[in-house]
């Protein structure tokens, strides 16, 4: 369990019901215990654009997607060793997420620094998704101890090891941070929204630079995701 | 001479080193940070950081998931004689990443551009990276290693002399806030500042600023090194911290490295080093004996010689 904290601490057993999930604020601190599996922009593109659709039923893979490549090897004799395991950036993924959600029913995504509000009320609000942010980043070898056992690998060949499904049977995995909650809201957005005005301060007087670039904006507030 | 074979299993120890325990110098930083943190999440994460790290050096398994980019800076002592040759050199380095990408393990990360083949081990056309600098009076090699993320916390803009202090303030500003917002840069970092130089060592420059220089470190020119110390103040006074949260802790340190550049121009990158900042370095001598250490001690008098010729006694003086 991480460091003493002031943070509201809840233990998530997957898979999570609308009950338990509309219990999540953002801003929760987030253990999780049952099962996860990995799947990014691989996946994503195989299942949904190219329409290949999943390698296994949803209740085989769970119902908790985690946007991660772990740090692991596949031994010759079928088995898995995992070392460290973090996630990479969700917000390039939002493209895929409309048929995503359709396609694998998950009502829980585990990623790194969050989508957009304005994702959430779209996508991850109609399919009563959570999103829950890694610390850091990242806790990888925390994570990695929370890992019990790769319960299975799929499409190891067409995408490699790092974009492959990976299902894992995890236990007091974490922490995670509950970025968007059932009703869209974001933490991430919360905090840029207090840090926004000293910001405008910091660049007060300043000129901007001599030769200026294509798609640029002035707007400190703007996000460049 | 010094023997492939040392060479090769130093390497090994570098690059598992480099990918399980955090520099002593950013731990110390980072511990700075959490000491003055008031932000109630950003102080959650750096503690949970601080934990991380105790669990990978227990567990001796990687600090984090996304194990980077491996790639290695070689500096070759002018008498240095390499059995094999250097062709055998770049050979026992990419022999390394490879085989540490299994063992430790690490993960595969290094896919071709467009068709996204993966060898599962690191290696592909042009990675991993070797770059080369060089020591007079010298016999040994130093190898380090360093597994940079390698998505967020970079830019690269052209400023003008007319832009000025002020204009380097700002787009350094620019880049800390772009990609701190939800902690896209995984600060806090160390930000490496890259001035002058063509385009490309522009680039090359604030990289090794970020990458090659150890926390507490200074730029030997004092004006220098009194801007090190107002960007680090600068980045941390923003109001954020750790993946973006309200805060303090930005920048655990600030480097800069300059090269001469287009007398009209000015042009400048940023580089942030994460909370994973991995690196670990090794002095082969000839025989094949070993130290490792975590200062790459890649900047030196010989690399920000301004001379034409290699002046050692002038060097001295200057210091």
């Amino acid at each position: 369990m991480a460091a003493t904290s002031s943070l509201k601490s809840v233990e998530l057993r997957l898979p999570a019901t609308t009950e338990q999930l509309a219990r999540l604020d953002i801003g929760t601190v987030v253990y999780l215990t049952g099962r996860v599996y990995t799947a990014r922009e691989g996946v994503y593109k195989r299942a949904v654009e190219d329409g290949v659709g999943l390698p296994a039923a949803p209740e085989q893979l769970g119902f908790a997607n985690f946007h991660c490549s772990p740090a692991a090897t596949l031994n010759r004799d079928g088995s898995a060793t995992v070392g460290a395991v973090t996630a990479t950036a969700s917000f390039r993924f939002a493209k895929w997420l409309d048929g995503w959600f359709k396609l694998s029913r998950c009502n829980v995504i585990l990623g790194k620094g969050g989508m957009t509000g304005e994702i959430y009320r779209r996508h991850f609000v109609p399919n009563g998704a959570v999103y829950l942010t890694t610390v850091g980043y990242g806790t990888g070898a925390l994570l990695g101890r929370g890992i019990k056992r790769v319960a299975g690998t799929y499409w190891v060949e067409e995408l490699g090891l790092a974009q492959a499904i990976w299902v894992l049977e995890v236990e007091n995995f974490g922490p995670f941070l509950v970025d968007g909650d059932l009703a869209g809201n974001s933490l991430f957005e919360r905090e840029n929204a207090k840090i926004a005005p000293n910001i405008e301060k910091l660049y007060a007087g300043t000129k901007p630079a001599i030769l200026r670039r294509y798609g640029e904006s002035d707007d400190k507030t703007d996000e460049v995701i | 001479m010094i023997p492939i074979t040392s060479l090769q299993q130093t390497a090994e120890a570098l690059m598992a080193k480099a990918a399980i325990e955090i520099p002593d110098d950013y731990l110390g930083g980072l511990r700075a940070c959490a000491n003055t943190e008031k932000g109630d999440l950003s102080a959650f994460v750096i503690a949970a950081m601080l934990e991380n790290y105790a669990a990978a050096k227990e567990d001796r398994r990687a600090m984090c998931g996304d194990t980077g980019l491996p790639r290695w800076y070689v500096k070759v002592g002018n008498e240095a004689q390499i059995e094999g040759g250097p062709i055998a050199l770049e050979a026992a380095l990419r022999r390394a990443t490879a085989n540490a990408t299994r063992q430790v393990p690490l993960r595969p990360n290094r896919v071709h551009p467009l068709w996204r083949t993966d060898h599962n081990n690191n290696c592909g056309i042009g990675a991993p990276e070797i770059e080369y600098s060089f020591h007079p009076e010298a016999d040994w090699i130093d190898l380090t290693t360093v597994h940079k993320g390698g998505l967020f916390g970079t830019d690269y803009r052209m400023l003008f002399p007319g832009d000025g202090i002020e204009g380097i303030k700002r787009f350094y500003l620019d880049t800390l806030i772009a990609f701190g917002r939800r902690g896209l840069a995984c600060q806090p970092a160390i930000v490496g500042v890259g001035l002058g130089g063509s385009k490309d060592i522009s680039m090359t420059l604030g990289k090794q600023a970020a990458c090659l220089r150890i926390v507490g470190s200074r730029n030997p020119d004092a004006k220098i090194a009194a801007l090190e110390e107002e960007l680090k103040d600068l980045g941390n006074s923003i109001g954020m911290g750790a993946m973006g949260f309200m805060g303090s802790s930005m920048v655990v340190d600030c480097h800069i490295e300059v090269g001469y550049c287009h007398t009209g121009g000015m042009p400048m990158s940023v580089h942030m080093f994460c909370l994973s900042s991995r690196r670990a370095s090794a002095r082969v001598f000839s025989g094949g004996r070993a130290e490792l250490r975590t200062d790459p001690e890649w900047f030196t008098d010989y690399m920000r010689r301004d001379t034409v010729d290699w002046e050692p006694a002038r060097a001295e003086a200057a210091e």
